[in-house]
């Protein structure tokens, strides 16, 4: 469907990639952990590499949380869209296919938060 | 000699109808739809504007009068509250951040609904709903003058209300309200009357004002409840009116019945979902609840609004699809509200806190299927942290939802545990949703929403930093521009309310008021 309006309707979209001064968003989840009330929102440039958005912007943010300390990032379970992932960590955003908005959540397993709460 | 008649005074009805039809008239040398422009496109089609009913028969003298005669008594109240320090008298210095939600949260809607009501009241060609318009539209500049009179002796003594107009137009979480009204002015006025005039005056003002103004009566904030009494007439007024359109659109043309589904499907959900800050309000922000979102959502929706719909039926009117997804997320959403702003306690413009023990105890109370099972373990995990001077703030900007702008905090339907996560593609770009009804919101008018002023995307685009702001400079601090630029006091307006200015100096004044020290 579209809006109904008196004339043409057409206005630019407010977060287009090129408005982002190079960087592109990348929202990220994790799974069993609603200490944290919603995923975040990072802007990176599509060059960074994926192992350093763990290793650095990931740390920052969900690092408050006695769970992160313990992961075994070789049995985290990704997923893009809701669908199964398989990030390379050597290579870029890009080059893991992951474009402008796109949304990754990953599970720890064995890890569930505070309690086994899911917080 | 003749006898001097007097002349005899109209009738209630006679004059009703010189005052508001007989000012009308019909257009000779310019034509009606270039007069009014905006009435056709929608898709609504009335035939006989003279069906109109006019619920109330008040003629503009009489408004004035009786309006003049409440705020007397009104004004008269707040100044005996303020020349008495009422702001000490209130339960604990918590409850004063329910009235910095609602100066920054509601009264700039007021304003706004004052805007809408004129254009709509304009827009309309029949004589009867304009001066229902116009009237309504005086009423809510009326509102947002006297809120703002009411609150703004707590301005003098607490902070974060300094600014609430900019900060209405800035804070990230204000953008859920200021969106909400955006979207319905922006549309036509038969959309604008089922939105705001129905769906939020009707349906769900019970949920929006009966909470503000009875946790104001529990918690001896005199000067809002009274402003609360005195809108009351006005609401009443605002209530009959939302539903004589509603009647009154589908009794003109069976075509417009499957219109008006649909903005009700749309704006009872849109309207909910800005009532999560309410939801949040009762059952946290009140040191004295009054009933919890729960069993609020229960009296007024679930019992009054099926009456409602019942009543609709005979036009073919169902109720809201989105009724059984909020009867599932009752028992959630206000802890997930708290939730959220604990997280981000260091950029809003009012304090959180911890419930304590006693306070748990009545959330699990009211919340028995899943307070202690979801919610306990996690805020005791943030108590303790806090004792250990390890207050959680979360500092990472979270994702939202292109629609209502809701950070992505709501779960899924039936399950607590796993956020919900909607997305559409369109035009080369992805699109983000916290529910299926704000995709199927989106999905509807692709072209509006695509132009949502994302806070969270605005920031990354460097448009929520003070004028003149260079974010490349070597240890540019992101966060401290961006509270800039809301105008708000880092360590004043924001934190926890355990170390905040106003519980030091309210327990300080209320000393001072008992006590011989």
């Amino acid at each position: 469907m579209s809006v109904a309006a008196l004339k043409a309707y057409d206005f630019p979209a407010a977060d287009t990639q090129d408005k982002f001064h190079g960087a592109q968003l990348l929202y990220i989840g994790w799974e069993d952990h609603l200490l944290f009330c919603a995923p975040f929102a990072f802007p990176f440039p599509p060059t960074m590499r994926f192992g350093d958005v763990v290793a650095g912007p990931m740390q920052a943010a969900f690092g408050y949380h006695p769970d992160y300390a313990q992961i075994d990032w070789a049995k985290a379970e990704w997923f893009k869209s809701g669908k199964p992932f398989a990030p390379d960590f050597d290579k870029s955003l890009a080059e893991n296919g992951l474009r402008h908005k796109d949304v990754i959540r990953f599970r720890t397993p064995g890890l569930t938060g505070i309690k086994g709460s899911c917080s | 000699m003749d006898m001097q008649v007097a002349k005899k005074k109209l009738g209630l009805k006679e004059r009703y109808a010189v005052m508001t039809r007989g000012l009308d008239w019909t257009p000779s040398y310019q034509k009606m739809e270039d007069i009014y422009p905006y009435i056709a496109y929608e898709g609504i089609k009335i035939h006989d504007w003279d069906k109109w009913e006019d619920p109330f028969r008040l003629t503009m003298d009489a408004y004035w009068k009786y309006q003049a005669e409440k705020e007397r008594k009104l004004y008269a109240i707040i100044d005996a509250f303020n020349q008495n320090n009422g702001h000490l008298n209130v339960t604990d210095a918590r409850y004063i951040n329910t009235i910095k939600l609602f100066i920054s949260g509601i009264s700039p809607l007021e304003y706004v609904a004052h805007r809408g009501f004129a254009h709509a009241g304009r827009a309309f060609p029949g004589p009867g709903p304009r001066v229902a318009c116009l009237m309504q539209s005086l009423d809510e500049i009326r509102h947002a003058q006297t809120q703002v009179h009411s609150i703004s002796n707590y301005n003098k003594y607490y902070n974060g209300m300094h600014d609430f107009h900019q900060a209405h137009d800035r804070v990230w979480f204000l953008s859920v309200p200021k969106s909400f009204f955006d979207d319905a002015i922006t549309a036509g006025p038969f959309e604008f009357m089922v939105s705001i005039g129905f769906s939020f005056e009707y349906v769900l003002t019970n949920l929006l004002f009966v909470p503000f103004v009875s946790g104001a009566a529990y918690n001896g904030d005199m000067g809002t409840m009274t402003f609360g009494f005195s809108a009351q007439s006005d609401e009443a007024r605002h209530m009959t009116l939302g539903l004589e359109v509603i009647k009154f659109i589908l009794e003109q043309d069976p075509a417009n019945v499957p219109i008006v589904q649909r903005w009700i499907d749309k704006w009872t959900w849109r309207g909910y979902r800005v009532l999560t800050l309410v939801a949040m309000m009762m059952d946290y922000m009140l040191p004295k609840r009054t009933m919890s979102w729960k069993e609020a959502w229960e009296v007024y929706f679930e019992e009054n609004g099926g009456a409602l719909f019942k009543d609709l039926a005979r036009y073919g009117i169902k109720m809201p699809k989105c009724a059984e997804q909020i009867a599932l997320e009752k028992d959630h959403l206000s802890h997930q509200a708290w939730s959220t702003f604990y997280n981000y306690a260091a950029a809003a413009n009012f304090h959180t806190w911890m419930p304590d023990e006693d306070e748990m105890a009545w959330l699990a109370a009211k919340y028995p299927a899943s307070f202690d099972k979801h919610y306990r373990p996690r805020y005791e995990f943030w108590r303790e942290q806090a004792a250990k001077g390890n207050r959680f703030y979360n500092k990472t900007l979270p994702m939202l939802c292109q629609t209502c702008q809701i950070p992505m905090i709501f779960t899924e339907p039936g399950d607590a545990t796993k956020i919900c996560y909607r997305e559409v593609d369109y035009k080369g770009d992805k699109y983000h949703f916290c529910s299926d009804h704000c995709k199927e919101i989106f999905e509807h008018e692709p072209e509006k929403y695509v132009q949502a002023w994302l806070p969270v995307h605005q920031i990354y685009q460097g448009n929520c930093f003070p004028e003149g702001t260079d974010p490349t400079v070597e240890g540019f601090d992101p966060l401290a521009a961006v509270l800039e630029y809301y105008k708000l006091e880092h360590g004043r307006d924001n934190l926890d309310f355990d170390v905040s200015e106003d519980k030091k100096n309210f327990a300080e004044w209320r000393g001072q008021a008992t006590k011989n020290i």
